[in-house]
């Protein structure tokens, strides 16, 4: 049994296998680690790029090393393959840039990429030079990299108190995860403060300026430690994994799983980062939540960006992010977190006690209390980074708290109330002009928002106070009852502005939701009508356009190209740089361009169209004001191209079934034909070269014998001469090229030829002509319509006993003339009166010749006539055809005489 | 077979060696002497040279058309020409027997009807040009009196209209010899419905319905599919 609990699950043990092959097999990562510049990164990675190539003969390429004129660097460089920089123009100046696209075609087996946390010029293919690492890992070539400790994202405010420093480049921690290899590369902090001296690390002037600032001894200390800290949490991680493989008993059950509630609040970026460290701290996961609370109608727009950047930086810290929408914010956070199993929950503690967590009993409090068995942490808010009280609460209608008319407009309000009120004071009781302050406070709220609403509210207690309670034009107040009069009015004036704003914020939020379920639904409605990948692709394009306001492009993946596109408006033209994106996302499959951090310069946005994974197709959305979209409009784009991949698939599905059909049919064919070939037009050879030989070889044999193997002789050839005229007729008719040679022909004339014609082959089967008393003219090709005939009497000739009788009546029903073929053989097995009709099929009568070619030529011929061939059972027993056609008549023109 | 001179002179064209090895062996025990070309010149010059007495001319030759040696060889002979040719090729053999051969053929083909054809072709071709016409046409049962301008089937007088009864005599004067729908169209009703087969069609089912014991299935008159019509030749007494 302890055996039993030692020994790793099957399912661990898969889950190493799978992540042993795929390690195999991608590229390798290996991070030369710092705690500051001028340790030797760069020495000790070019070190091993030459040890791998003595020992390995490895093919190294130096994508991008900075010497910054250090001399034993730059020796290094000496013999190994450098790759030249690009040089990219940027307001006057030249930068020099690593060229991803050269070291991608040059394909080296490993490269060497300083200074993983660089941000490329603009105009680059991506903004950060770890994203280009992704990229190089990717195409499969192993990157060899450096980086300082004060990078790292999730210490990058714990770097910002020990230096004062904040640092603008940051890299991932999931890059630092990603990393097959972490190497520290460390010195003693004297000892790189005496190479900075010695201006190994910096030029002269330069040194001097660093070591006052960045080079204290005690910011070099704490580096240091934080630098050897990470890496150890790293090496904790190896020896973690090592223990899950190899079956060691973990001292810790299930892995913490910390969710942290992302808010537009500035604070939020700190919290995630606290959290991030929280989760490394304790070997758990990172899980991030961004809550829209329906209740308070969504975000403005201003919010919005804040949690866009919020997003990308919990991303960027390994966190999976998930958006979730509810009327409660405390119960929607609690079940999201139920959901996912979160072991505790991280909040931000709010940076000043507002009135209005005051008023909702505080929210954090209600977490707590409802929380169960998940901790709660609350992490203090920065208060130096929260918004200034001005700014309008994240709830408020950003677009109508901003308009200085709408308070204008309120007060007006209760201007135009205090008027009236003045005037009915005689009339109306005190208690209804409250009333009628409370209907201008609504109004405002209904109309101009919550912040003119409370204005509102306010002004009408102090109008109300100076003109309608006495003493009259003072605030002064005679009796005390009126103090709680006031507090009540001011009180549901801010309760009704409140519910107001509630219920507009609601419908809008419901609204926008509609909007963009019936756009889904009419994009879809568009979709299902079209059935060839170029029409969805042009109406794709025309519902983008329309959705994402703007001109918008589809382009289509054809095994892996990048197909024409299809614009709208259709004289949108696309610039290079939204062409160079296309291909991007079309390669990647990823979101890029505009508000991401892939080309977001290019002015447009990029989107696949994708199907578990596979790449159909592109959409280019270019917005006409040049906003990257909000989440909320992302989503949506997800959910839009989701609509028009699925579309193109199923077309491309179908598509493919039908060629599939095609072939299978054409095999068939191929396969009918070729038996037919070896077996239809052998067998009479056979009979022919039997007879034929014996004829030669014995010149004994008695005259009945002698004639009876001629007769067979012309028989046989009698019979071939038919297979191979069955097989150029049916040639003729399939190959659509039908020719028809049509004239005005009796229908009589064409059975009389043909029953001529069979005469000898029909024996004593009896046949009878019924003609109509008037003549039944067909517009047709006399000759091809007469073997409809004769093949119909070959038919009757094969399957009808030799007694049989054969009855063929025309008629005319209407505008049609109508040929019943019938006779009294033993008919068709039921079921199959259709399928006779197909190409090479036989009936199921034992030793009957022919390739099974003679009724579908026959209704090859009809259907190019524009008529009807049908079969059935007669109920007296034995078989019947239908042949019909539309009549004709004779042109006016006199012909009779 | 040599004792007694032979019944003709049959020139072969045809460029396949198996086909004239077969009509060499069947037309040679028929009594006739064969000549052979495998090619259009070396037809003109077997005809110019020999004055064969009848031509069997396959339409598919190596280097010409056979219809266009059909033209050449009416410019300057009056030669019976039956023309050889395969099954769904109707058009070919209406544009010889337009351009002047006197019958046709399809591929394969037995010897007893090629022998028929041949029969018929030559008869037709010994009648001298000026020679009086018989005054009655006899076909089986059928009694054409061309002097009365009376018709009778089976002893009983039938009544044709003047169309039915031109189309009638056209067909019975050749009788065995196929007519093409141009050919009768030409003689019966003039040039002017030169294209119009229609006309023909219907008149000639109504004549068929006079004289037909059974019109539809016709013994007198045979339709040619694609081609034209053919009267039956008259049996031998």
């Amino acid at each position: 049994m302890i055996e039993d609990e030692q020994r790793p699950s099957p399912d661990t043990v898969l889950a190493r296998i799978t992540a042993d092959d795929a390690r195999a097999k991608r590229a390798k990562l290996k991070i030369f680690f710092g705690f500051a510049p001028g340790v030797g990164k760069t020495y000790r990675m070019l070190q091993v790029a030459r040890d791998l190539v003595v020992e390995h003969q490895a093919d190294i390429l130096v994508g991008l090393v900075e010497t910054h004129r250090r001399r034993e660097t730059a020796a290094m460089l000496l013999g190994l393959d450098i790759l030249p920089k690009k040089k990219v123009a940027y307001r006057g100046h030249n930068l020099e840039e690593f060229d991803l696209e050269a070291a991608l075609a040059r394909k080296p087996a490993v490269i060497l990429l300083d200074e993983l946390a660089h941000t490329n010029a603009p105009g680059s293919l991506h903004e950060k030079r770890w994203q280009d690492v992704l990229e190089l890992l990717d195409a499969g070539i192993d990157v060899l990299t450096t980086v300082n400790v004060q990078h790292v994202e999730s210490l990058n405010d714990v770097i910002e108190q020990i230096t004062g420093v904040r640092v603008r480049e940051t890299i991932p921690d999931s890059i630092l995860e990603r990393a097959d290899d972490i190497e520290v590369v460390d010195i003693a902090p004297e000892e790189l403060l005496a190479r900075l001296r010695e201006g190994k690390v910096y030029v002269a002037e330069q040194a001097a300026r660093a070591t006052q600032n960045f080079f204290r001894r005690g910011n070099l200390l704490a580096l240091r430690e934080l630098a050897l800290r990470c890496a150890a949490q790293r090496v904790d991680q190896d020896v973690r994994d090592y223990r899950a493989e190899h079956g060691v008993a973990q001292p810790w059950a299930v892995s913490e799983r910390i969710l942290v509630c992302i808010s537009p609040a500035p604070s939020s970026a700190r919290l995630l980062r606290a959290a991030s460290r929280m989760a490394a701290g304790l070997h758990g996961q990172l899980l991030a939540v961004c809550v829209e609370a329906t209740s308070l109608g969504g975000f403005s727009h201003d919010d919005q960006q804040r949690i866009e950047s919020h997003v990308r930086l919990a991303e960027a810290l390994g966190a999976k992010v998930v958006r979730v929408s509810g009327n409660d914010l405390v119960k929607t956070i609690l079940a999201h977190a139920h959901e996912v199993n979160a072991t505790r929950i991280v909040l931000g503690k709010p940076g000043r006690a507002r009135w209005r967590d005051r008023l909702r009993s505080s929210l954090l409090q209600r977490l707590v209390e409802q929380s169960g068995d998940i901790d709660v942490h609350v992490i203090r808010g920065d208060a130096a980074e929260d918004p200034p009280p001005a700014t309008p609460s994240p709830t408020v209608d950003a677009a109508h708290t901003k308009s200085f008319n709408a308070y204008v407009a309120a007060l007006l309000l209760v201007v135009i109330t205090t008027a009236i009120a003045r005037g009915a004071r005689s009339v109306l009781p005190v208690p209804d002009l409250e009333m009628l302050y409370l209907l201008a406070v609504m109004f405002a709220a209904l109309r101009y928002g919550r912040g003119p609403a409370i204005v509102a509210a306010a002004a009408a207690v102090l109008a109300y106070d100076f003109f309608l309670v006495p003493p009259y034009l003072t605030f002064a107040v005679a009796d005390a009852r009126y103090i709680l009069t006031f507090a009540m009015m001011f009180g549901v004036g801010i309760l009704v502005s409140e519910l107001t704003t509630r219920l507009r914020s609601a419908e809008r939020f419901a609204v926008t939701r509609e909007q963009r379920t019936a756009a889904l639904y009419a994009l879809s409605r568009t979709l299902a009508e079209q059935d060839d990948a170029p029409a969805i692709a042009t109406a794709v394009a025309r519902h983008a356009a329309e959705e994402f306001k703007g001109s918008a492009a589809v382009a289509l993946t054809v095994d892996g190209q990048v197909g024409a596109w299809a614009a709208s408006p259709i004289d949108a033209s696309l610039a290079h740089d939204h062409r160079s994106l296309a291909n991007w996302v079309a390669a990647h499959g990823r979101l890029a361009g505009l508000g991401t951090d892939t080309l977001p310069g290019v002015g447009a946005i990029g989107a696949p169209l994708q199907v578990r994974d596979t790449t159909l197709g592109t959409l280019l959305v270019v917005p006409r004001d040049g906003a990257p979209l909000l989440t909320e409009q992302k989503l949506f784009m997800e959910a839009f191209c989701r609509q028009a991949a699925f579309a193109i698939e199923r077309v491309r599905l179908t598509q493919a079934t039908q060629a599939a059909a095609v072939r299978i049919q054409t095999e068939e064919m191929r396969n009918s034909l070729l038996s037919a070939v070896s077996h239809d037009l052998r067998t009479p050879l056979a009979a022919i070269t039997g007879a034929a030989t014996t004829l030669r070889e014995r010149s004994d044999l008695p005259a009945a014998t002698r004639s009876e193997l001629l007769v067979a002789v012309c028989d046989e050839a009698e019979r071939l001469e038919r297979l191979v005229g069955d097989l150029l007729d049916m040639t003729r008719v399939e190959s659509g090229g039908l020719h028809l040679r049509r004239e005005i022909v009796p229908m009589e004339e064409m059975i009389g030829s043909a029953v001529g014609r069979l005469e000898t082959r029909l024996g004593a089967r009896k046949v009878t002509v019924k003609s109509a008393s008037q003549l039944s003219l067909v517009y047709v090709d006399a000759v091809l319509f007469e073997q409809v005939f004769v093949n119909l009497l070959e038919n009757a000739a094969k399957y009808a006993p030799v007694d049989a009788h054969i009855e063929i009546t025309t008629s005319h029903v209407g505008d049609q003339v109508v040929v019943t073929f019938d006779d009294d053989g033993p008919g068709f097995v039921p079921g199959t009166e259709e399928k006779i009709f197909d190409k090479f099929y036989r009936g199921v009568h034992p030793g009957v010749g022919g390739v099974g070619l003679g009724l579908a030529i026959c209704r090859g011929i009809l259907t190019a006539h524009g008529g009807t061939l049908t079969a059935s059972n007669r109920p007296s027993g034995g078989a019947r055809f239908i042949v019909q056609l539309k009549a004709a008549s004779l042109p006016a023109q006199g012909s009779a005489t | 077979m040599t004792q007694s001179p032979p019944l003709a002179t049959v020139l072969v064209v045809d460029d396949e060696p198996q086909v004239r090895r077969f009509l060499r062996a069947a037309l040679g025990s028929a009594g006739y002497h064969m000549l052979e070309a495998s090619t259009l010149r070396d037809a003109v010059t077997q005809v110019t040279s020999f004055q064969p007495d009848l031509i069997l001319l396959d339409l598919g030759l190596p280097d010409g058309d056979g219809i266009a040696l059909t033209r050449t060889l009416r410019g300057f002979c009056q030669t019976p020409i039956i023309v050889i040719s395969a099954r769904g090729r109707e058009d070919d053999k209406v544009d010889a027997l337009d351009a002047g051969a006197d019958d046709y053929l399809t591929k394969p083909f037995g010897v007893r009807e090629l022998l028929a054809r041949m029969r018929v072709a030559l008869r037709h071709q010994s009648e001298p040009a000026g020679a009086p016409e018989p005054l009655v046409l006899e076909i089986d049962d059928l009694t054409i009196d061309l002097v009365k301008r009376m018709v009778t089937v089976r002893n009983a007088e039938v009544h044709l209209t003047p169309i039915e009864y031109k189309l009638l005599v056209l067909l019975a004067r050749n009788a065995g010899r196929v007519l093409t729908h141009r050919q009768i169209l030409k003689d019966v009703w003039g040039n002017a419905h030169g294209t119009e087969s229609h006309h023909v069609r219907v008149h000639l089912a109504e004549l068929r319905k006079k004289i037909e014991s059974n019109p539809a299935q016709p013994r007198l008159i045979i339709t040619e599919p694609g081609v034209g019509y053919r009267m039956k030749e008259p049996v031998k007494p």
